[in-house]
């Protein structure tokens, strides 16, 4: 099935004072300044569609699904599937069923690694992830490596904090029975060569995990273009509500893959000699779901699409060129990766100031930056630092705020000079 | 005063400059590791212990201006205290960077201590403060395993 055309209208520029109307939150002050939100990367700030949609839900939709028999029930269903088939026309999967609703990034990339990787990862086999990963997408997989006797592989970053190709190819062999790794890395800003990766990957056999999280706010993504066999994100970073989050796997894989956690909704039939499962998704959906949340995440992606997502991508490539190129003229300010595209992150250390102390001292000016190693240590290591300071755009970010970070950053300099 | 002013005190921003007492200390005989596993910030603690003394301190580590200000003003204001007495500033210091002191709390008594009562003022720095501290005590009490200052110095508030 093609991915419907946009609408032409959908393809204007964006109109960033319009936008910033659609995100209550941004009207607020802090500490008597102005709210300047530069966090997005760890959770977006949400539009009006999504927060009166959740509303809405909670006041009329609100009923438990898959069981009921009156109206109330009916329209939560209707809700919750509605918000599924969304996300598929989002990511481009064939199906709905491919769509898996889970609490988040986190718990898609723990699925995986519990169900497909216990029953298909063995003693001696190969894991591959890189070195740019969050944390959620190396621990799970170092703990069914040591369950499993499995070999956990990390192909390697350069200093701009771009992944070292040849060495990449160089793990990929025999062995590899999976390659799990992040579309854009979280503290970096690194764009990965995602559709690449997948090809050199499954040239070798083996099953690819991409973990969108950072990439979906920011760009549109086809899982069949990519050919990626699953793929993560989190809903609350895509403007959504937190809790809800997405786990999209192939059909076929998705079938063969046994239940993760046992509950009602998961079910065709239970007595207590046996137990038959349901088809995904709902094998891999136990217990209530988050209802509202996928509703409010469903809500998400219609206001994303109605603005288009290329118009978000050409606004936000502009705005991060603009902040690099400010950042980068202050003296004594040290971008931590440079790497050869950038999406969504942008990182860095001040002389003699810590990352911590910048974030605090920016917050009383109003600004939210995040500070620290933005669980993703092995990164930081690889690029000398303890930490950095982290500025992470959205579509509602603009021009004069990074100039007014730029200014706040001097007034921490003044602070700390020697 | 503006808040920040009051967190950055100059004699803070003097100590994260120059920090004293900062090496490792090789007649060390007690030591302490302490991490905060949300920042990353880590401090080790050397004590040389003869007699209930603290005949000599220093410390190892990285951190923001908070955390390793505090912990150099840590060791300039035990070296030589007892053990008991060391014990009686910590708790005074956690008393005053949590904010939760008595209302007969002396602050001239903590000298330059003092500097940082203006912690209290920004509950996530807490942790910052206090991280040296808890491992100096750990350090005294001669405490298995690293010190892991995480939410532990929350206002009871919260």
């Amino acid at each position: 099935m093609a991915r419907p055309k946009k609408h032409p209208s959908l393809s204007s520029p964006l109109d960033v004072e319009r936008v910033r109307r659609d995100f209550p939150a941004l009207a607020q002050k802090v500490h008597g300044h102005p709210l300047v939100y530069l966090d997005s990367a760890a959770t977006a700030q949400k539009p009006l569609g999504v927060i009166e949609r959740l509303s809405h839900s909670y006041t009329e939709e609100c009923a438990n699904i898959h069981r009921g028999v009156y109206q109330l029930s009916e329209r939560a269903t209707a809700a919750h599937e509605g918000a599924r088939e969304k996300v598929r026309r989002f990511i481009g999967a064939e199906k709905a069923s491919e769509i898996v609703f889970l609490r988040g990034a986190t718990e898609a990339i723990n699925l995986v690694a519990q169900s497909y990787g216990r029953a298909h990862i063995g003693p001696g086999d190969d894991i591959v992830i890189t070195a740019m990963e969050h944390h959620s997408n190396i621990v799970p997989w170092q703990m069914l490596a040591a369950e499993r006797g499995a070999n956990l592989r990390v192909a390697p970053m350069d200093d701009s904090g771009d992944l070292v190709w040849s060495e990449y190819q160089g793990l990929l062999g025999p062995k590899t029975k999976l390659v799990a790794f992040t579309a854009v890395s979280n503290a970096l800003g690194t764009v990965n060569p995602v559709a690449q990766m997948i090809d050199a990957a499954h040239h070798h056999g083996a099953a690819v995990l991409v973990d969108a999280a950072q990439a979906v706010p920011h760009a549109s993504l086809d899982v069949r273009e990519l050919d990626c066999d699953f793929l993560v994100f989190s809903g609350h970073k895509l403007y959504g509500p937190t809790g809800i989050g997405v786990l999209y796997g192939k059909e076929r894989l998705l079938r063969a893959m046994p239940p993760w956690q046992g509950g009602g909704d998961m079910i065709l039939s239970v007595t207590f000699e046996k137990t038959t499962y349901a088809p995904p998704p709902a094998k891999f959906e136990a217990g209530t779901p988050h209802i509202h949340g996928a509703i409010g995440l469903g809500a998400a992606i219609d206001y994303l699409e109605s603005l288009g997502l290329a118009a978000i991508e050409r606004y936000e490539a502009g705005l991060l060129e603009y902040a690099e190129s400010m950042l980068s003229r202050l003296p004594g300010l040290r971008l931590v990766g440079t790497p050869k595209r950038r999406a969504a992150a942008l990182s860095f250390v001040l002389d003699g100031i810590h990352p911590h102390d910048i974030g605090t001292i920016l917050d009383r000016y109003g600004i939210a930056i995040r500070a620290g190693h933005h669980c993703a240590q092995p990164t930081m290591q690889r690029m000398g630092v303890v930490g950095t300071a982290r500025i992470s755009l959205a579509l509602y970010n603009k021009r004069e705020e990074i100039d007014y970070l730029v200014s706040c950053l001097k007034e921490a300099q003044k602070m700390f000079r020697p | 005063m503006n808040p920040l002013d009051d967190l950055y005190q100059e004699v803070i921003l003097d100590h994260q400059r120059n920090p004293r007492n900062f090496a490792r200390l090789p007649a060390a005989n007690r030591q302490a590791e302490g991490t905060n596993p949300l920042c990353g910030d880590h401090v080790t603690v050397y004590l040389d212990v003869a007699d209930g003394v603290i005949r000599n301190i220093s410390f190892e580590g990285e951190g923001c201006a908070i955390a390793k200000a505090s912990a150099s003003m840590m060791t300039a204001a035990v070296k030589g205290k007892t053990l008991t007495e060391a014990s009686e500033t910590f708790k005074q210091f956690h008393q005053m960077v949590t904010g939760g002191q008595d209302p007969c709390f002396d602050l001239e008594a903590m000298g330059k201590l003092a500097a940082f009562s203006g912690v209290s003022a920004f509950p996530v720095r807490v942790k910052c403060a206090s991280l040296a501290w808890h491992t100096l005590n750990a350090a005294m009490n001669e405490t298995e395993g690293p010190v892991v200052d995480s939410e532990i110095d929350k206002k009871p508030s919260e």
